[in-house]
């Protein structure tokens, strides 16, 4: 079911983002919480009960206040020149000084009267041409009319957010490459998928999103545990994780060979999570809440702890005077709870492993700072066949040689290496054009699909690699659209 | 299985893919009894689909061999029918991102043409969601309503036949995004946003030309979207090979001992560990751009509204 749309309201403990403009922050929804965000200093108490992609502005207590629809007060003179043949830029054409503006904001001046005062006290304003008067009131307004948005996190936004803010987080994917991933990884309800990744969470995070908490996902992680920072920025209703699971890649080559057991866990995640984790503009809370949602709690008593045991404890009351006894039941509780926690982890560990041993997944993605190419060749073995496969990588040449070791392999059929060219446009009457910064590079990707994987004949990888792989001459005839 | 569910093993009814070699692949309909021709021979739907799990390989009645493949909105969109210039998957991919669609999303389209992205767009909203299409030629509406049937997924989509400038989208105040891929897109605006719930929702916006680029942009002003933001997204595909270059003849160096100039013979000079003497190739793998590209598709507008 559709949960907190366009129509949701922010509430108390939310993961929300701050929209200025073309820039984003992830914070807590927390009353009495002081929050920086553009150079300005505020309480978020205000927000909460009111809808997302409302509009506050910032008033002089530090308290957040719903915009007002103000009527455009356009300039009644038109009065414009025709080009910048005679204005000179000795920057002492604006007659109010810092201390001036500062006044004025002191006294709790509009942001809008403000830009007023400026056009008026701007000796060569009138005569920009029109579309010079446009850019400088624009600017001006951008600077003094400081306006927030509160919105509602989703891919969209915590992909833009996470390439402006923090793009070695995210390996330099840039938010159009991630969005090729999840239509190429035909991710959508019902899959069973397999992610690894090392994007704090946001590739995760993405596939969740897009199959809506139906199906499963089995996320591979390396060290002791996965880093889920941006996952939890979603806001994903608890029953979302129920079906996500986690494999540790040490146990990849033991599952593969038939090895594995769980006698030997890796680190306890708790500690791993608190070292890895990052504070992407996300306050303390946050963090501690991630690790909550990280924690299975133990519900149900396991099967090897004396119940009667546990009894004699409950009924243990404080008029027992004995403080040395309660100690020492203290310390055997802590013991008892490690491990119940350990026999969960193993019971989870267990359960993830019989998922991958099936190797019926319905897809692949790969997304991280390791090589890509020990990832797929083992990773691929618990994909079912008939099933697509993308593999992100923030350069082109490990993927040069994951294509090659994948041929070699066979398997999979449909192989491509791509990128794509991202271009943002300025629209205005008689002034579009592309605008003057572009992002160099995104990563690279390399799709393709799986078939059914022959053992044992000799020349039978060969057969296909030659079928499938286009000869040069034939390459330039091809008239079919690649995409 | 269906367009928006795996399944394991071929059946009849199933919209399947057959795959040749590289980008060589067409749609079949799998039915007992019937034969598909390829270049490899022939394919006997009852012995060689039915039953059979789909990635298999297929031998044909020459020899030759084919696999067979689960249908997904983007194999579709490489081989479907065109009635229409079709959107591929580079644009539908962020389309569907910028509009923040996911499984239960209301979305509302027009044109729906040869049905590209209306299949990509069911996939997503899946199942719960709903696909609101709109097409003005009766055709084409009728042609779309067929394939939605036969692909299995018409309990997630209503076609509706009329001009979505006059009439809109047939429903108002529901929808979480509107797609709009119709030559004067600023007349349907204001249709856009009644159909949008009254909360808020995205808009996009697909035009090849920048003068519609223009008005589209100045009506969503006027209608008080805000947000908005046109882009392209163009694909750059590259060919894995194994290039060899020549090194060139520069001559010998002096006769007598002195090698004051380039020693060939010294591995560490050549700069490769591929490299022969100097006479010889420099082998490296290279991922190496195609010919002809597509230089350009359409520009995409988006816009919120709240």
């Amino acid at each position: 079911a559709m949960e907190g749309g366009p129509g949701a309201r922010i509430r108390e403990g939310d993961c929300a983002v701050l929209k200025r403009d073309e820039v984003f922050k992830a914070v807590s929804v927390l009353r009495r919480r002081k929050i920086i965000f553009e150079k300005q200093w505020f309480y978020l108490d205000n927000a909460i009960g009111h809808i997302y992609g409302t509009t506050f502005e910032v008033t002089s207590g530090g308290n957040l206040q719903p915009k007002q629809e103000v009527e455009e007060t356009t300039t009644d003179t038109k009065e414009a020149g025709t080009d910048n043949r005679n204005i000179v830029d000795d920057g002492k054409s604006q007659k109010l000084t810092h201390d001036d503006i500062k006044a004025l904001k002191d006294k709790g001046i509009k942001g809008q009267e403000i830009v007023q005062q400026l056009i008026e006290n701007s000796t060569t304003f009138r005569d920009k041409t029109e579309f010079a008067q446009d850019k400088y009131i624009k600017k001006k307004k951008k600077k003094y009319e400081a306006v927030i948005t509160i919105v509602k996190p989703s891919t969209r936004i915590l992909s833009t957010m996470y390439y402006a803010r923090e793009p070695g987080k995210i390996n330099h994917m840039r938010y159009d490459t991630l969005a090729q991933m999840l239509t190429l990884g035909n991710i959508h309800a019902g899959n069973k998928m397999i992610v690894m990744e090392t994007c704090a969470g946001l590739v995760l995070g993405a596939v969740m999103e897009r199959m809506g908490g139906y199906g499963s996902i089995i996320q591979m992680y390396p060290g002791g545990g996965p880093v889920r920072a941006a996952t939890s920025c979603f806001g994903f209703p608890k029953p979302f994780f129920d079906n996500l699971h986690e494999f540790p890649l040490s146990k990849v080559q033991s599952l593969l060979s038939g090895t594995f057991s769980t006698e030997t866990l890796p680190a306890d995640p708790e500690e791993s999570a608190l070292v890895e984790e990052e504070s992407n503009g996300l306050s303390e809370e946050k963090q501690i809440s991630l690790q909550e949602t990280e924690e299975e709690p133990a519900t149900e008593a396991p099967m090897e702890i004396n119940p009667t045991e546990e009894q004699d404890t409950m009924d243990m009351n404080a008029e027992d005077g004995e403080f040395k006894e309660n100690k020492e039941k203290e310390n055997k509780e802590n013991v008892r709870e490690k491990q119940i926690k350990q026999w969960e982890r193993r019971k989870k560990l267990k359960e993830a492993a019989a998922l991958l041993r099936e190797k019926n997944a319905d897809g692949l993605i790969v997304a991280s700072k390791f090589h890509p190419t020990p990832l797929l060749l083992s990773l691929l073995e618990f994909v079912a066949p008939s099933r697509p496969f993308v593999v992100y990588c923030q350069y082109k040449e490990p993927l040069l040689e994951c294509y090659t070791k994948l041929r070699e392999r066979g398997g999979v059929i449909n192989l491509k290496l791509s990128e794509t060219w991202l271009r943002n446009y300025q629209v205005l009457p008689d002034r579009s054009h592309p605008k003057l910064t572009m992002s160099g590079g995104g990563g690279y990707l390399l799709s393709g699909i799986t078939v059914v994987l022959e053992k044992g004949r000799p020349d039978s990888s060969t057969s296909e690699a030659l079928k499938v792989e286009e000869p040069a001459s034939k390459r330039c005839k091809l008239q079919d659209l690649p995409c | 299985m269906s367009f928006v569910e795996y399944g394991d093993t071929i059946k009849d009814g199933d919209t399947a893919i057959v795959f040749l070699g590289h980008e060589s692949m067409f749609p079949v309909k799998v039915q007992h009894g019937t034969v598909t021709q390829t270049k490899y021979g022939v394919i006997r739907h009852s012995t060689d689909l039915i039953g059979k799990k789909y990635g298999s390989k297929v031998t044909c009645s020459k020899g030759g061999w084919v696999f067979i493949l689960h249908p997904t909105p983007e194999l579709w969109t490489m081989n479907l029918p065109h009635r229409t210039q079709i959107l591929y998957s580079t644009d539908i991919s962020i389309i569907t991102m910028m509009l923040e669609l996911k499984p239960g999303s209301i979305v509302c389209e027009s044109g729906t043409g040869s049905g590209s992205l209306s299949h990509a767009l069911i996939r997503t909203v899946a199942p719960t969601g709903h696909l609101y299409t709109v097409e003005f030629h009766q055709q084409r509406a009728e042609k779309a309503r067929e394939e939605f049937r036969e692909h299995g997924v018409e309990h997630l989509v209503t076609v509706t036949n009329q001009d979505v400038c006059k009439n809109g989208f047939g429903v108002s105040n529901i929808a979480d995004a509107v797609f709009l891929d119709i030559p004067s897109p600023w007349e349907a605006i204001g249709h856009a946003k009644s159909a949008l719930k009254a909360e808020g929702g995205r808009i996009c916006s697909f035009s090849p030309c920048i003068e519609q680029v223009q008005r589209t942009c100045l009506a969503m002003e006027e209608y008080g979207f805000t947000e908005i933001n046109t882009l392209e997204i163009l694909l750059r595909v590259y060919n894995v090979r194994t290039v060899s270059l020549q090194i060139p003849d520069l001559g010998k160096a002096a006769e007598d001992n002195s090698s004051t100039g380039f020693d060939s013979s010294n591995p560490s000079h050549q700069g490769s560990p591929c490299a022969n003497l100097q006479e010889g190739t420099v082998q490296f793998k290279s991922g190496v751009p195609l010919r002809e590209v597509v230089g350009h598709t359409g520009y995409l507008t988006f816009a919120t509204k709240s």
